[in-house]
């Protein structure tokens, strides 16, 4: 479903995304590890079309998102890095503009609406604002956003950021129940999420992928395969 | 179209969900209020028109607008809600033209606010209605003009001082290049055709008809144009963010 080939991104002169190429298929969970600044949420705001690469290719669903953006970004589901929301609406409201944004309307909004909802525990802060509420309903509530339509591909960036264990342990489990039918790939830098939710990890070092596979195949313990493979002050050249 | 609705309803929703669409009507109303009647001379001057209602608008609108419209996508850079926006299907376009939409409904409700002015001159006397629709239709698009420049000078940032002060100075200009004072000032050295061409940029100059009740198709293009033109620079810029 995702295809990205040889991605390339520049911030001035530092090569912050340095030939990145995989694939995620449907039915599989991909982990993607790296140290922070190694270039994570840069190649997944590549995928979702939010930055152009300076070089390499993104197709997402057989759509290239250089040639046709619109058709590819419409079978995303994307939750960005801190969860932005616009935080003057209420969690409903902001659902409903989702959920309008991606063509639904009627019953279908309602009904994706509630499911929604209902997938991601939002039913008791509903009609509050969301500047009120906490950072773990603040996230779901963006989580909620990104699955609102249902997507063949959800992007999630640092999903469980912010959560307390029990709503770790909840996301992680949706993730796994979301890999099933759907192309999955998130964004972490906590090790034990790569056994409880990956069916596949890919780890990235300074924009490089530097080692991916099941985690078996990576071997144990991760956090020291982690710890050889990845540097440690990513601000060094 | 649909989409760019969907975006307009939302920023418009938001401008009603915080006081600041409150605090700027009232203000936007006191003020006219105080230049028609006070510093305007309304009942003064004895006539039945509302110059004294328009010839202010483009220096009011000066502050006022900007501060309507400078959040709109400085606010989306600073909350991150920039990333969300451009990962859904939509083109930059719709967004940039909801956005846009949205305060100028905004502004519009606000002058539609001033009706008790329309009515204050026909009780009055009997002016010139279809000189004071040209007037409103004029206003509407000056407040258009002005917030299509702010609408660029907020996408440049994240903070929305800067956004403020930008338009602000950027229609500031605007204004100064035909007004009179300054006209005057250049004519002293420069040739008359310079002063014309420079003051042909200005809004003042093509306010002034729709100000006395003509509505020509050349003022119309002005704005229009700067519209188009304002707007097409801040897609630029969002696409180089």
């Amino acid at each position: 479903m995702i295809r990205i080939e040889n991605l390339v991104k520049y911030f001035g002169a530092k090569r912050a995304v340095d030939g990145i190429s995989f694939n995620v298929e449907r039915g599989e969970v991909v982990g993607f590890l790296g140290p922070n600044g190694s270039g994570k949420s840069t190649t997944m705001r590549m995928i979702t079309g939010y930055y152009a690469p300076d070089a390499g290719r993104v197709s997402v669903g057989g759509h290239d998102l250089a040639e046709a953006p619109l058709e590819a970004k419409r079978l995303i589901g994307y939750l960005p890095e801190n969860a932005a929301a616009y935080t003057d609406m209420t969690v409903h409201g902001f659902l409903a503009f989702a959920a309008e944004m991606r063509g639904l309307s009627g019953d279908a909004k309602k009904r994706a609406i509630a499911s929604a909802v209902e997938r991601c525990f939002l039913a008791s802060v509903l009609h509050q604002s969301i500047d009120t509420l906490s950072k773990g309903y603040r996230h779901r509530t963006c989580l909620a956003q990104a699955l609102i339509h249902d997507p063949e591909v959800l992007v999630l960036d640092e999903p469980t950021d912010g959560l307390d264990p029990n709503q770790k342990h909840e996301v992680r489990n949706l993730i796994r129940e979301l890999g099933k039918s759907k192309a999955v790939v998130f964004s972490t830098h906590i090790l034990e999420e790569v056994d409880a939710a990956c069916t596949r990890a890919i780890i990235i070092d300074r924009g490089r992928v530097v080692a991916q596979g099941t985690p078996d195949e990576l071997g144990r313990p991760l956090d020291e395969v982690f710890r050889r493979l990845t540097t440690s002050d990513t601000a060094k050249p | 179209m649909r989409h760019a609705w969907v975006i307009a309803k939302r920023e418009l929703a938001s401008y009603f969900a915080s006081p600041v669409a409150y605090v700027f009507l009232v203000i936007f109303l006191l003020l006219t209020g105080f230049f028609t009647f006070t510093a305007g001379q309304f009942f003064e001057r004895g006539e039945a028109s509302l110059g004294a209602f328009f010839g202010w608008h483009p220096w009011l609108y000066l502050v006022l607008v900007p501060a309507a419209g400078m959040r709109l996508w400085a606010e989306e850079r600073r909350s991150g809600t920039l990333e969300l926006l451009f990962t859904l299907p939509i083109t930059p376009w719709q967004a940039i033209a909801g956005k846009f939409l949205a305060s100028w409904i905004f502004i519009a409700l606000a002058l539609a606010l001033t009706f008790p002015v329309v009515v204050t001159v026909n009780v009055l006397g009997a002016p010139d209605n279809g000189a004071i629709f040209a007037g409103y239709l004029g206003s509407l698009l000056l407040a258009g003009a002005y917030l299509a420049v702010t609408c660029a000078t907020s996408a440049l940032t994240r903070n929305q001082v800067v956004a403020f002060i930008l338009s602000v100075v950027a229609c500031l200009f605007l204004i100064l290049a035909g007004f009179n004072p300054v006209t005057d000032l250049m004519a002293r050295w420069a040739s008359p055709a310079l002063v014309d061409a420079v003051a042909a940029f200005s809004v003042v100059t093509h306010f002034d008809g729709f100000e006395r009740g003509v509505i020509d198709a050349r003022d119309l293009y002005f704005f229009l144009a700067v519209i188009g033109f304002s707007l097409f620079a801040t897609g630029v810029i969002l696409r180089n963010r």
